[in-house]
């Protein structure tokens, strides 16, 4: 199981009602629903990723993100999951706002565009990186809001969101040492549980 | 007219007709003391009769859904694209049935078949028809045929309101609800375009007030126009304009002729229109446009459609299409919300294509294929 979903789990009611949006292929509403028992939905617009998720066996809709979630009630899920796509969202703040209307408790996980590989690609080679952790060039990157763990909480700070926990994900075994020492220089993954 | 049968038809299929003699209480207050279904059925029913899949048809459909009825059909059955082995509605793995909803005008009892009590045809007296009427006789079809349970009830636009309302008025019998290109109920401009759809047809001077069978004419006008008019709503502009464009069947603009011109379309329209009056009746036209207009899945839940699906235990696959006007993905997405809110398990996808509400029939579409398959691939049935 990928550490980000045991964290997610973790933070995840047994019982209760997730909102997943960006699902992907599934796999964390598919084991969320087979271990705490969710009841869960995914929101995800890449139809190979909508196709999986039936296999998987979950409550997929094809929806795109950008255009809005006011479908949604206010408060209408105990949980709203925003796992690696934050950075891909046309206005992130606006999205934030909505996960906390429509959920009790949100939780957003992103990559760091502050980790050092990235701060040193930028310094040595002059160019955007390209790394197996951002496999894009600037041009067909799906990721438009890239921050880093400082940024993500400044935003947090100005809209008086509560942050409830954090986690990093550091990469490989010195990477997971150091991040202890600086998140935002060694950390790869950032998960957050935030509620208003 | 198939020289050899495809690999993955249903290939040859002889309908069969089931009789019902215990009275059906209609929606109206009316009832029908003996009725006949048409019924085509595809696949096998396995030992523990888990397996089978109802098919409803929409407004012009019938029980021949798929396969041929001999080697000289020019062409299958209606969903045929759809329903065979390995197909997404699999016939190695279920047991399809498929039928002529009464007041239909293929062999089940409707507006042409005699009224015992008068020994003439039932005409314009064959009673009025809501969608849960159907759905009820289909649920005396599945007694009859021993299945306690439907794996699926599949069914595109008119269809997949009986399939919405199965799931409502016997969320017991039925494991998954597939509705696709349809809507919780009509517009206005719906039920508008239905309405001018049956004025065609009553203002015809050969419909009699729906008795021109006993005057021996054919309101064949009337149901061709009606025909034009639906058929325009079933396609889309864009659709339209890449099949036909401005092209020209006859005549030419040339200045300083007079000919008339006729364009494709034109053409097209008519010839549509005449096949279609000559094997469909004016009456069954008038009361299925009907049922349409008065469905309402939440009417009797206050006008909450929330409060109606809260009631159903089956999961659902909900499918649109882009290009579909008549019943636009916007249509099905407000039963997605609904069933969100209901919380139910729900499937969505939205199809790209430029088949206008017509998509939910057209063969090798690969999206609209995929979604359909997967999904019939989940659904479990024990044997």
């Amino acid at each position: 199981m990928r550490i980000d979903h045991t964290i997610i789990e973790s933070w995840v009611k047994p019982n209760s009602r997730v909102l997943d949006l960006g699902c992907g292929d599934g796999s964390l509403l598919k084991s969320l629903h087979e271990r705490k028992n969710i009841h869960g939905y995914g929101i995800e617009i890449n139809s190979e990723n909508i196709l999986r998720s039936i296999e998987n066996g979950i409550n997929v809709i094809e929806q795109d993100l950008d255009k809005g979630l006011s479908d949604y009630d206010d408060q209408s899920f105990d949980t709203v999951v925003m796992s690696q796509t934050i950075q891909t969202m046309q206005y992130p703040d606006l999205v934030l706002h909505e996960m906390l209307r429509i959920g009790r408790q949100c939780i957003v996980t992103f990559p760091n565009f502050g980790h050092w590989k990235a701060r040193w690609h930028l310094v040595i080679n002059g160019k955007m990186p390209v790394s197996d952790l951002l496999p894009y060039e600037w041009y067909n990157t799906p990721n438009i809001h890239f921050c880093t763990f400082r940024d993500f909480e400044t935003l947090c700070e100005a809209h008086n969101l509560t942050t409830l926990n954090r986690e990093v994900i550091g990469s490989g075994a010195i990477g997971s040492a150091l991040q202890k020492f600086h998140p935002n220089l060694f950390g790869v993954t950032a998960l957050y549980r935030l509620t208003k | 007219m198939p020289e050899t049968l495809p690999e993955n038809s249903v290939g040859l299929v002889t309908p069969q007709t089931y009789t019902f003699d215990e009275p059906l209480v209609l929606a109206s207050g009316r009832s029908l003391d003996h009725y006949e279904l048409v019924v085509e059925t595809y696949g096998e029913l396995n030992a523990q009769k888990s397996n089978a899949v109802l098919i409803c048809h929409a407004l012009s459909g019938n029980h021949h859904a798929a396969g041929y009825h001999s080697m000289d059909d020019h062409k299958p059955g209606w969903w045929d694209a759809y329903i065979g082995p390995n197909k997404p509605m699999d016939t190695n793995k279920f047991f399809i049935v498929s039928l002529n909803n009464i007041g239909g005008c293929h062999g089940s009892t409707g507006p042409q078949t005699l009224n015992p009590a008068t020994g003439k045809p039932w005409g314009a007296d064959f009673p009025n028809l809501r969608v849960r009427d159907w759905v009820h006789s289909q649920a005396r079809l599945a007694d009859k045929l021993g299945i306690e349970k439907w794996a699926a009830v599949v069914g595109g636009s008119l269809g997949g309101m009986q399939a919405m309302r199965w799931a409502l008025e016997y969320p017991d019998r039925i494991q998954h609800c597939v509705v696709i290109a349809s809507a919780m109920r009509l517009t206005a401009q719906n039920i508008a375009f239905n309405h001018a759809a049956r004025e065609a047809i009553l203002t015809d001077p050969d419909f009699h007030g729906g008795n021109y069978q006993q005057n021996d004419t054919l309101p064949i006008r009337g149901l061709s126009t009606a025909r034009v008019i639906a058929h325009l709503t079933y396609l889309s502009d864009d659709g339209m304009d890449k099949k036909f464009g401005r092209d020209l069947r006859s005549g030419s603009f040339q200045q300083g002729s007079e000919d008339l011109v006729e364009f494709q379309i034109e053409s097209y329209l008519r010839y549509q229109a005449d096949s279609f009056s000559k094997v469909f009746d004016a009456n069954t036209y008038v009361l299925m446009t009907r049922a349409l207009d008065y469905f309402d899945l939440a009417r009797e839940y206050n006008n909450d459609p929330v409060a109606a699906l809260k009631n159903a235990l089956c999961k659902f696959l909900i499918i649109s299409f882009t290009s579909d006007w008549r019943f636009s993905p916007e249509r099905s997405k407000q039963m997605v919300n609904a069933l969100i809110r209901a919380d139910k398990d729900v499937v969505y996808g939205k199809v790209n294509s430029q088949f206008g509400h017509d998509a939910f029939l057209i063969p090798n579409q690969q999206r609209y294929w995929d979604l359909f398959n997967r999904y019939m691939k989940k659904i479990e049935v024990n044997d």
